[in-house]
């Protein structure tokens, strides 16, 4: 039996072919790094898609624009939900599981042809889904929920994907396995890898409840199943509608961790401390989901508030710790690079030309102000009453799936465009400008809607103006401009979105080869210039001198404290009381 | 005669690992929670709060 296992270690490392990076001295291996292009570049293509429909829905819902018929509306609508809620993110955190396992690592990816079958799944179940619903009998919304059915290849496609993406998450640990046995590394593995861990682990348990609720779904629109309960459905779907996007709260939190490790070579705080958060997500954070179920009558108010006041607030405590150790880790890299002076020096001498760390920081900002503290408001049962399926609802969500994730995203390819494509970044000074157009745009989205949504405004609505109804209903005007105003937000977030898109992939077509000469300098503007210790070792930063920190933390809580009481406020006067 | 010398790591006891790392350092432990914790939290118990709604008549 030895001697098998380890002519099978032999075999599987002679196997493996590895390049040394340049930039960080990383033994990468060639199979994970196909892996990490595949991925990457299919969720680029998704995004791409995905987003043009995505500013269609913005201009239909600018009542002075209008644009799509009904039809259209629901159909781009479905598609946009699909292509950049599910497509672009799991495909892009596919790309980070493998990077964040065997780059980081410096290990061999484990079954890199599974990954591959994998990767065909997801793209051919991406693919199915998308002609679906383009055929024009599937504008079911990226819910789904049942009665409304959809052609079988809808749901068929979901399932692929979602086994494919499956496929991934268990090369994500089996990759851990192969590290830790051919001692790859020493110790505990590193926070990055530890919060990738976190995501493949909540990927794991959306994936489970999407096959067992798609799975009868899928017999049902076939014909073999004659109904699915409606309630069950929802709670079921919502196991994995909302904790997908729990892994991307993962992921996105891992990726600050490795930018600013990057660009700043910033130690976290506490490795306890942060890992403990992380821990917090692994129990809680898919609770939230009961949050889409807080006005169902089925449902007890106990399970509505253990599941979500009183187990989501474990979890809003681990995003609050993460939200505190990023700037705070920043931070004090910055000190002990001499930025010492008052309390800000550190941030303003940070590397904002540098579109990774300009990108990361603003997702960090707009994460926690517009996504968190909304998340917070849309969990409590008494105050979700206000906005429940309201246009605050989607609002909420592009501010921590669109300014927090996908802008996080973006600026962790300006660090893969040079590490994993080997390719500098075209256009510089475009990319500087790039994550301020996108995240400011994708602010104006949240706030608008979220604006809207607190005037009543219904979410998945194709008219606001309700001109063909037959009882006629109206907002108040400034719903209208609301609406106007995310139409315009729109426009910039699409600019911003297309630049990536160009620059991103112009970078791989044309960019000038990576090389040992420019390897460092390819990664933008970045004060030190050693980045491999702070992303793959064990460590803390030793110091918990971090004025400027607790007066951004000191902000943050004043700004959620008020914003939660002018909820309870408005609450009160919905419902006066004499 | 001369007391023969006990290897390294007798003469050093291998020092305790605290419970949480432990379990932070072990993945699979780790997936076992993270699927079980939300599993019976909000699925079996919301799916059993379901069953029990009355049928309409």
């Amino acid at each position: 039996m030895s001697t098998v296992a380890t002519e099978s270690d032999y075999i599987g490392k002679l196997a493996a072919k590895f390049r040394t990076c340049p930039a960080t001295g990383l033994k990468v291996d060639l199979a994970a790094e196909r892996l990490i292009k595949a991925n990457a570049v299919a969720a680029v293509v998704f995004l791409a898609i995905g987003g043009t429909f995505g500013l269609l829905v913005a201009l239909t819902r600018w009542p002075a624009v209008h644009l799509l018929s009904s039809d259209m509306f629901y159909l781009v609508l479905t598609a946009h939900g699909l292509d950049v809620l599910l497509l672009w993110i799991i495909f892009f955190e596919m790309a980070i599981l493998y990077f964040a396992s065997a780059v980081i690592l410096s290990s061999r990816i484990a079954a890199p042809r599974w990954g591959w079958v994998g990767f065909a799944l997801m793209v051919v179940g991406g693919l199915m889904t998308n002609v679906a619903v383009l055929q024009g009998d599937s504008s079911v919304m990226f819910t789904s929920y049942v009665p409304l059915k959809a052609q079988p290849h809808f749901y068929l496609g979901l399932i692929l994907f979602a086994v494919g993406a499956l496929i991934g998450c268990f090369i994500f640990l089996g990759t851990l396995v192969i590290a830790k046995e051919e001692k790859t590394y020493e110790g505990s593995i590193p926070l990055v890898t530890f919060g990738a861990l976190t995501a493949c682990i909540i990927a794991v348990f959306t994936i489970a409840s999407g096959a067992i609720i798609l799975v009868p779904t899928f017999l049902w629109s076939v014909g073999y199943i004659a109904n699915i309960d409606t309630l069950t459905y929802k709670l079921v779907w919502w196991a994995m509608g909302h904790s997908s996007q729990q892994i991307n709260v993962s992921a996105h939190v891992a990726v600050w961790y490795l930018i600013a490790a990057v660009t700043v070579g910033a130690k976290p705080l506490s490795e306890k401390v942060s890992r403990t958060a992380f821990l917090l997500y692994i129990f809680f954070l898919q609770l939230a989901s009961a949050h889409h179920l807080l006005v169902e009558p089925g449902l007890s108010s106990e399970w509505k508030i253990v599941n979500t006041s009183y187990m989501m607030y474990l979890a809003v405590l681990g995003s609050m710790i993460h939200g505190m150790t990023v700037p705070g880790s920043i931070e004090a890299a910055q000190r002990k690079s001499g930025y010492t002076r008052g309390v800000f020096e550190w941030l303003r001498k940070a590397p904002w030309g540098n579109p990774a760390f300009a990108g990361m920081f603003l997702s960090l900002v707009m994460f926690g102000f517009l996504g968190g503290i909304t998340g917070v408001i849309l969990g409590t049962e008494q105050l979700n009453i206000i906005m429940h399926n309201t246009l605050y609802v989607p609002g909420h969500f592009h501010a921590t799936v669109v300014t927090g994730t996908t802008l996080a995203f973006m600026a962790v390819t300006y660090l893969v465009v040079p590490l994993i494509f080997q390719r500098q970044i075209i256009w510089p000074k475009l990319a500087r400008l790039q994550p301020y157009l996108f995240g400011f745009g994708a602010a104006g989205i949240s706030l608008f809607m979220m604006g809207a949504g607190t005037l009543g405004v219904a979410r998945r609505h194709w008219d606001i103006s309700f001109a063909d109804a037959l009882l006629p209903y109206g907002y108040p005007p400034m719903a209208s401009l609301m609406m106007g105003l995310n139409g315009l937000s729109a426009i910039l977030a699409a600019t911003g979105g297309a630049l990536y898109v160009l620059i991103t992939v112009g970078s791989i077509l044309f960019g000038k080869k990576v090389d040992e000469t420019n390897a460092v300098a390819s990664l933008g503007p970045m004060p030190k210039k050693v980045v491999r210790e702070a992303v793959t070792k064990y460590g803390n930063a030793g110091t918990w001198h971090l004025p400027g920190t607790y007066v951004l933390v000191g902000i943050f809580f004043t700004t959620f404290i008020l914003y939660y009481f002018v909820n309870w406020k408005y609450l009160s006067e919905l419902w006066p009381m004499q | 005669m001369a007391e023969k010398p006990k290897p390294e790591s007798a003469a050093a006891p291998l020092e305790r690992i605290p419970f949480m790392q432990r379990l932070l350092d072990n993945p699979f432990l780790l997936l076992f929670i993270g699927v079980v914790v939300p599993t019976v939290i909000y699925i079996l118990w919301g799916v059993m709060e379901i069953t029990q709604i009355p049928l309409a008549k």
